[in-house]
């Protein structure tokens, strides 16, 4: 369903999703190919249970075998049997930046996954499409790294103490201000681990008697530190501010569960750009919401940062908002920045608190500073203060490429999820055996793909997700939409049943009336 | 790709048949064991539509002969 929304002037530019439905006879025959898969399973769990064949997995060992079974659950039984066959698309070993081209070492595996050989070589210049690479920073020669390298040499790589104690560097509190001016916001505190920012910065905000409210498809990172806190949790179905709008209202007028209070606090969790499913949030209906039922908001632009907004700032600068609006805004500097490490910016009050009070500035050791070098220069080169117009130029490269990519991919008619301007793109392949079948046909055609499946996304609907970067040049990106179009034919994917018409130049005359034909 | 009736396109149809029942993920073996079940369910099946249809389309056939072969002795009984 395509949803164009201009929602009382809340968007100032149209907002395209659209998540096609699963085709019938494909989700049936997906089930059917997991159902055979299962009953195989079953069989070689027979045959190693009864000595027939060498069991390779993890078992208990034989004195234990008379107590609770450890390895009986559906996860195991999903591992063993299904992940073990297409095992070999994930965790490939790479061997250079990984830019817009990398180098793979090769592998293989003589008994069916269990264990891999190298065989020495190395791929090289495999078009990088899974990288979250969104301004192309990941690189090793340039003003970053020539930055990185000074630091390196003056201050080591090591930090050797937490935040509070002897880690806090003049780096650090020069990095704070650089992203609290890059981000709008009255301050900002950088962390060394993007997860660790999530889960350890939640329970310091929110605790027993307050209520979170939480995305269905939200990050792990979130999902743990909403748990942690001990705060009551209650989910609302992805983007869909009906539902948002209706747990609000029940949490105002009844309060907390037994008691009926009134909650402490309410805080809402989203992300800027889902990366499972390419959604952008509904941000101005969300920031109209929390203004409404006097709730606080925790914006995570893990995605989003750097790779949406005319200037590169984020969820918010794409629909042109108010920064000051969002109470908490966290981010990553992983993705578009090509460095690691999470931030949290806010009001003075709110960084204060979290800089005594936060777990992660108390007990983890602060950022390498080399790394908070290579964000220094990354942040100053996209608002332009290096004296180039290299930050904008990318940006504005990764909208183009995004548009021209997801574009090119419908046309074709394969089935993408998620937004028209999200740089995520996830195509979707359904049914187990083209999981593994789509990761080793692409890798034959030197161009590495991320291929995923359940636990990540339900079990019917795995995908691959492409990540594009400002870093792909328009041929890279035509040598890899080529080499999609036919794997995409060898494996009958192009799922979809609503063709677009492709754009051409012609004049708009009384026989086209939409883009879409059924 | 070619035409319909070339080996290639044969070729192409079974890898598709592999890719949704999973039998592209076997091993060997396995896939031995899966083809023979599932051949043999094929012939299991064209046995019994053999044996069942058979019996009922030589007796529809018989009838069908009799009232093209003799119009007047049935022709009350036909439906005109």
């Amino acid at each position: 369903i395509n949803h164009i929304v201009h929602n009382g002037g809340l968007y100032k530019k149209p907002f395209n999703e659209a998540f096609e439905e699963t085709p019938m006879l494909v989700a049936v025959l997906t089930y059917v190919g997991y159902g055979v898969l299962t009953l195989f399973g079953y069989l070689r769990d027979f045959m190693r249970q009864w000595k027939i064949e060498k069991c390779q997995n993890a078992t208990e060992r034989e004195e234990q075998k008379d107590f609770v079974p450890l390895y009986q659950d559906f996860e195991n039984f999903y591992n063993r049997n299904l992940y073990m066959r297409i095992r070999d698309s994930w965790n490939r070993p790479i061997c250079s930046v990984p830019g817009a081209k990398v180098d793979m070492m090769e592998r293989v595996s003589h008994d069916y996954n269990w264990t891999f050989t190298y065989t020495g070589r190395v791929i090289k210049d495999i078009i990088n499409m899974g990288s979250y690479n969104y301004l192309g920073f990941a690189q090793n020669t340039g003003a970053c790294q020539e930055a990185a390298s000074k630091v390196l040499s003056q201050y080591g790589a090591g930090v050797c103490s937490t935040r509070q104690e002897m880690g806090n560097l003049d780096k650090h509190e020069e990095l704070e201000k650089l992203v609290a001016r890059f981000l709008g916001v009255e301050s900002a505190m950088a962390y060394g681990m993007g997860f660790a920012t999530n889960s350890m910065n939640i329970p310091a905000l929110v605790g027993k008697g307050c209520l979170i409210l939480s995305d269905e498809l939200n990050h792990a990172s979130l999902v743990l530190g909403a748990r942690l806190s001990g705060a009551t949790i209650r989910i609302f179905k992805h983007n869909n501010m009906q539902s948002l709008e209706k747990l609000l209202k029940d949490a105002i007028v009844h309060g907390q569960p037994r008691t009926r209070r009134p909650w402490k606090k309410i805080l809402i969790l989203v992300e800027g750009i889902y990366s499972m499913e390419g959604s952008i949030v509904r941000l101005p209906e969300v920031i109209a919401l929390k203004k409404k039922y006097k709730s606080y908001l925790y914006l995570d632009e893990a995605h989003s940062i750097g790779a949406l907004g005319p200037s590169g700032r984020g969820v918010v600068d794409y629909f042109g908002l108010n920064p000051e609006d969002v109470d908490v805004m966290m981010g990553t500097f992983t993705k578009s920045f090509g460095a690691a490490g999470g931030y949290i910016g806010g009001k003075k009050e709110l960084i204060d608190y979290l800089r005594t009070y936060s777990h992660s500035a108390a007990y983890a050791t602060s950022m390498s500073p080399p790394v908070v070098e290579q964000i220094i220069t990354s942040v100053k080169c996209i608002m332009g203060e290096d004296g180039t117009t290299i930050g904008e130029a990318r940006v504005q490269q990764l909208a183009e490429n995004t548009r021209y990519f997801r574009r090119r991919l419908k046309e074709m008619g394969f089935i993408i999820y998620g937004n028209e301007d999200s740089p995520v793109v996830p195509l979707m392949l359904y049914m187990p055996a083209k999981i593994g079948a789509f990761g080793r046909e692409m890798l034959k055609r030197n161009i590495g793909v991320v291929v995923v499946g359940f636990p990540a996304t339900p079990i019917i609907e795995s995908r691959a997700r492409f990540c594009l970067s400002a870093a792909h040049t328009k041929e890279m990106l035509d040598t890899a939409l080529k080499e999609i179009n036919e794997v995409g034919d060898l494996l009958q994917l192009k799922y979809s049943r609503r063709r677009l018409v492709p754009l051409l130049d012609r004049p708009f005359d009384e026989t086209t009336y939409e883009e879409t034909e059924d | 790709m070619d035409v319909k009736s070339t080996p290639s396109y044969l070729y192409w149809l079974f890898c598709q048949f592999e890719l949704i029942t999973c039998s592209y993920l076997m091993e060997p073996w396995e896939k031995v064991l899966f083809y023979f079940f599932n051949l043999a369910m094929l012939g299991l099946l064209l046995y019994t539509t053999y044996v069942c249809l058979a019996f009922h389309a030589s007796s529809a056939f018989q009838l069908l002969c009799s009232f093209l072969g003799n119009p007047r002795e049935n022709s009350l009984s036909v439906v005109k």
